[in-house]
């Protein structure tokens, strides 16, 4: 473990997801069974909402929308957690939901750290008039109040959800940038960055395989968080009336759409945010994970 | 109905309970509308009481607010203008015109020239005392032709406002109208003093109940008791504050945790459990207040009566009531005019949920089926949206297809609004037949949202705003209420309840149903118990 | 170096300006006819843009506002005409106050956690603190507000549900009214900081220096706190300083629910209004909070750094 933090890290990147290719399978499983539960628990809460999100259809009898009885009834056999404001059966919701959220999320935040995280190395690589170009141009990205950015970009280019996703992507990039070019900046000047650049490797190379192993650990752990932060940034775009088209179901409107129920002690807005809270816990301790196996370090305990 | 009085003494002194009240009155045979009256004032018994501070939550009310009463818009302003102001004219709590710093007033046979008396030994808060000028100079600001007054089309036909001796004004109109003295109440046409034929519109003096302490647009308003006002028994409060609380939860927090007396719109889907609480008491007003869904007259499919006709069946009116308004509303028939109404066409059928006949009338126009957009955005009103989803359901079964397009709050009443084919609107409505009719269903009408013209209804419009006799106008307004309903371009699926929430320590008499707030003259009209 | 940096804020700014310029008019609809709304007739719309000027065209009214920022005017309101210099300076107070408050609440709580988490990692403290936080930010900010008023003013009855301050507010009364959204916007902000300086000591621990200072028997406190910590500063402050600029520009949502006079709900207000001079006004405040606070990270990054700050 005590090889050069570049290597271990390429092979615990590949083992994380079960790889396509059958001949990592055994490193991935060996990998798995050593994982601390933790991160058993997270994988297991991901794959939990991927299935949730795939046969979403095939595990309630109701439509996604449909009115099936009158509105916020209890809990009790047909509607197991009951019906929310309109009559519609919450579990089901909640499956949609995660369908309709968790895809876009996911969307929405790979193509931030695309766009910020290569941004911020070439920043941090270049330096001169690159970083300060792009640097000032995030500053007047970040400047503006991300609500009220959205608020202006959505209602001139409509609502459909590719232009929520680019939207939300480019806001959120910013973020990712300055993490990234500050992280990098570090990496940069150390001697084996130098030393790729004497030996007069392309800037591709040293981007991606100089400095970006080494600053993929703080940029993951952001990942972990900023996929979340697109939940609560929707839901607070469906407070402004921009969000997801209705009747499509979104935890984040969910949670908006019942959550003075809160005042009076009643639990049902918790569905939905704790589904949110829930895949947070469980996205982050798979990202613990990754971050211990990839530190190089001897289990802490 | 001595017995009854002597039912009233004893839940006064809490010797009986509500419901052996209940019970015991429907058994006197006192209505059930009667006996929930004197149930819904819980202070009854006491006479008004002067002192103490009264604080309230209001929904509305943003930075940007401003006290020039040619800009009021909303609740929160409306609010500030009847604590400080008085009009005219006043719309008492039976909904009934009575005057304010008018006190009498006699039309011309034609209706077109009406004659004012004024009260006399009014002063202002700033000391000036009120004449006949200072009723000009106020008109003036919204007649002016810079004037960016909202009630300009109402002030429009006035052709002149002339002083009638010592204590008279005179207004001409260019046509008659029987409502006059009604819109003369609009709250836009506060009476403030003038100087040199010109009133300081933001200055905030009037002749009202309360001196304008502070005024910090967006977040409070406070008040002081106007020694000197003329009127007896209203004003009762030595101060007041209207706190902005935009967020319902926190409006019903603040309330709850005794910050404030009072808030306006209670959230519709926590109101049930708000009514467990023993120190509140929950108002419910039903009056002309209601939402629209105005289709463009103009345009396909909607220039055909039967698609027209297709859409009205295919919503269930009900359920709308029932889940978007929790109950606290009543179904609407597909036109304006509010069952308190004075020419409320009460042997109007009415329409219900039938989506055979929706088939119907859409094979009738030609077709098997229907695709329309609808667009919403919460702006229109609280629940829009989520209206349009359940009507998409109930329209579905009648081969109707409703796409329902949530568009942003934002801009909505200028991006969407008359701009859209198909939209969801709202209408505070208006005390009169006509003041409603002319301004959102006359022909060419400025608000006219669906564009809609029958030329019979129109006619009608014209024929009954000169018409001195009762009868005659009940006839016509009822058959425009038919025409309205039939053939309009706009579905009117429900009026919807002011629901307010006060502390148990605010007493009232009768609370108004022409706007929220007992008519917007809370301040002046309640106490402290 | 930052003499250059302060003069490319100011290009920033100016950029700020232009985008929200140009942004609130491509909005639909202006000021006129969001003030009078359903009410609004083309005679009256035109009236009421010829008194405030909005039938000029749209470089003229920016040129001049430029022209007046220049002069250190800000102007008037367009829909109360109000002095904006005189609108936002008490809300611009709050709006820092708030801020500051919990600050010094948060920033000290996160470090401390994230120090003591990567101190144990992997323990059942690690993971406890991991969950709570995790779960915290999970939940919408206007959620959190009503699960604390739910808690702490309506059942306990301990704190007022609203902070309505006003500029006579003594300092204490104040703290006491700023307790509830202090502690939900901290609840909001600690969970990102508290992660981030974690993951960054973390990534350290493996690097030789660090096994050195195990291996000479170092106790872990003194390796992380003496060793680990100061190499991992800089993306620690970055993150710090997302969060300190999120609690000044950020709060509209915890001003509308405890009726916090802030800048928050005058942007918003104004940019439904189309009050565009508000808007530039609160704007400009924003952007240079921003430029002020990244460029304090940015040295401190380098200062942390003994590479970058003397590079060769």
């Amino acid at each position: 473990m005590n090889e050069p933090v570049t290597k271990v890290l390429g092979d615990s990147a590949d083992a994380m997801p079960p790889p396509p290719r059958a001949g990592k399978w055994d490193i991935a499983k060996r990998e798995l069974r050593k994982a601390p539960w933790s991160a058993k628990f997270g994988l297991l809460v991901i794959a939990l909402y991927v299935l949730a999100a795939l046969f979403a259809p095939f595990l309630t009898p109701f439509g996604e929308s449909e009115i099936v009885g009158e509105s916020f009834m209890p809990w009790d056999a047909t509607f197991i957690l009951g019906t929310d404001n309109l009559g519609r059966d919450m579990l089901t919701r909640l499956l949609y939901g995660a369908r309709n959220t968790v895809g876009i999320a996911f969307i929405t935040t790979c193509v931030a750290f695309l766009i910020g995280g290569t941004g911020g190395m070439l920043a941090a690589i270049l330096g001169g008039w690159t970083d300060q170009v792009l640097s000032r141009v995030v500053d007047v990205l970040m400047a503006i109040p991300q609500l009220i950015f959205a608020l202006l970009l959505l209602t001139i280019f409509g609502t459909s959800i590719p232009v929520l996703i680019v939207i939300i992507a480019v806001l959120d990039s910013t973020r990712v940038f300055r993490l990234t070019r500050a992280v990098s900046q570090n990496v940069v000047v150390t001697d084996f960055v130098e030393s790729a650049r004497l030996r007069g490797e392309s800037l591709g190379w040293i981007s991606f395989r100089e400095v970006l192993p080494n600053i993929l650990p703080p940029l993951v752990a952001e990942f972990g968080l900023r996929f979340c932060f697109v939940f609560l940034l929707i839901a607070g775009l469906s407070f402004l009336g921009l969000g997801l088209q209705p009747p499509t179901a979104d935890w984040g409107s969910m949670v908006r759409d019942n959550a003075t129920l809160i005042t009076y002690g009643d639990i049902t807005p918790l569905l939905p945010a704790g589904a949110i809270a829930l895949l947070t816990v469980g996205v982050n301790f798979v990202v613990d994970w990754f971050l211990h196996k990839t530190s190089g370090l001897r289990d802490g305990k | 109905m001595s017995d009854l009085n002597n039912l009233k003494h004893l839940l006064a002194q809490g010797k009986i309970t509500r419901r052996e009240f209940m019970a015991q009155a429907t058994a006197l045979g006192a209505t059930a509308a009667l006996s929930s009256t004197v149930l819904s004032s819980p202070s009854f018994a006491a006479a008004p009481k002067k002192g103490g501070h009264f604080t309230i939550g209001i929904s509305h009310g943003s930075t940007t607010d401003s006290l020039d009463p040619a800009t009021t818009s909303h609740t929160g302003t409306q609010l500030i203008n009847h604590a400080v102001y008085n009009y005219l004219t006043e719309v008492n709590d039976s909904g009934e015109i009575i005057g304010e710093l008018a006190t009498s007033w006699e039309a011309s046979p034609d209706a077109k020239v009406w004659n004012m008396k004024l009260q006399q030994g009014i002063t202002f808060h700033n000391g000036k005392s009120l004449g006949a000028e200072d009723i000009i100079a106020s008109f003036n600001h919204h007649r002016d032709e810079k004037s960016k007054s909202a009630a300009k089309p109402l002030v429009a036909p006035i052709t002149e406002i002339k002083a009638d001796g010592k204590d008279g004004i005179k207004f001409t109109l260019s046509g008659g109208n029987a409502d006059f003295p009604f819109l003369m109440s609009d709250y836009h046409l506060a009476i403030l003093p003038s100087k040199d034929g010109k009133i300081d519109p933001t200055g905030g003096i009037g002749s009202g109940a309360y001196s304008l302490e502070k005024f910090d647009p967006g977040v409070s308003t406070k008040f002081k008791r106007n020694p000197n006002y003329w009127k007896s028994g209203r004003g009762h409060f030595d101060s007041a504050e209207i706190v902005v609380i935009s967020d319902v939860a926190a409006r019903t927090n603040a309330l709850t945790t005794g910050a404030t007396l009072g808030m306006d719109r209670c959230d519709l889907k926590t109101v049930h459990l708000l009514k467990r609480n023993k120190n509140l008491e929950v108002n419910k007003k039903t009056g002309t207040q209601h939402y629209t869904l105005p289709m463009n007259f103009k345009v396909a499919p909607f220039d055909n009566a039967d698609v027209r006709l297709a859409l009205k069946y295919a919503i269930d009116r009900e359920t709308l009531v029932k889940t978007i308004l929790r109950g606290y509303g009543a179904v609407g028939n597909d036109h304006p005019i509010g069952a308190s109404q004075m020419y409320f066409a009460k042997d109007l059928e009415q329409r219900v949920y039938d989506p055979d006949k929706a088939r119907f009338h859409l094979k009738k126009a030609g077709m098997d089926s229907l695709e329309v957009t609808l667009s919403a955005a919460d702006s229109a009103f609280a629940g829009a949206v989520d209206a349009a989803v359940l009507y998409k359901e109930h329209a579905a079964k009648a081969a109707i297809n409703i796409t329902v397009n949530r568009v942003p709050s934002d801009g909505y009443w200028s991006n969407v609004w008359m701009k859209h084919p198909w939209v969801m609107s709202y209408w505070g409505g208006r005390p009169t037949e006509d003041w409603m009719f002319s301004i959102a269903y006359a022909s060419g009408a400025e608000w006219n949202e669906s564009f809609w013209e029958n030329d019979r209804f129109n006619k009608l419009l014209l024929e009954a705003r000169a018409e001195l006799d009762t009868n005659k106008r009940r006839e016509m307004y009822g058959e425009m209420q038919r025409i309205a309903r039939d053939d309009g371009a706009f579905v009117i699926p429900m009026f919807a309840s002011y629901v307010t929430a006060l502390s148990k320590k605010v007493g009232h008499g009768k609370i108004a149903s022409n706007w929220d707030m007992d008519g917007l003259r809370c301040m002046e009209r309640w106490w402290l118990v | 170096m930052v003499a250059q940096r302060l003069g490319l804020g100011l290009l920033v700014l100016l950029a700020v300006s232009l985008i929200i310029f140009l942004g609130v008019e491509l909005l639909p609809g202006d000021l006129a006819q969001a003030i009078l709304g359903q009410a609004a007739t083309p005679e009256t719309l035109a009236a009421f843009r010829k008194e405030l000027r909005l039938d000029l065209p749209m470089h003229i009214r920016y040129l001049e506002w430029l022209f007046n920022i220049l002069q250190g005017d800000f102007g008037r309101s367009l829909a109360n005409g109000r002095e904006i210099s005189e609108l936002i300076g008490v809300r611009l107070g709050n709006t820092l106050f708030l801020a500051l408050f919990s600050a010094v609440i948060a920033v000290p709580l996160s470090l401390t956690l994230g120090i003591l988490a990567a101190m144990y990692r992997n323990s059942w403290y690690d993971r406890a603190v991991n969950i709570v936080t995790l779960s915290s930010i999970s939940f919408p900010e206007f959620f959190i507000a009503y699960i604390l008023i739910f808690v702490f003013s309506i059942n306990l009855g301990w704190l007022p549900s609203l902070s309505n301050v006003s500029p006579e507010t003594p300092f204490w009364q104040r703290i006491f009214l700023l307790l509830l959204p202090a502690l939900t916007l901290t609840l909001v902000v600690v969970a990102h900081m508290m992660r981030m300086t974690r993951a960054a000591i973390i990534n350290l621990l493996a690097s030789p220096y660090i096994e050195m200072a195990n291996l000479k028997g170092m106790s872990r406190a003194r390796v992380i706190l003496h060793h680990a910590l100061p190499n991992a500063w800089a993306p620690i402050v970055n993150v710090v300083v997302i969060n300190l600029a999120y609690l000044i520009v950020g709060v509209v949502i915890v001003e509308v629910v405890f009726v916090y006079p802030g800048l928050g709900q005058l942007i918003v207000d104004s940019v439904q209004k189309r009050d565009i001079p508000v808007v530039q006004a609160c704007s400009i405040i924003f952007a240079a909070t921003y430029i002020v606070l990244n460029l304090t990270a940015d040295i401190l990054s380098i200062v942390t750094n003994p590479r970058l700050l003397h590079p060769r």
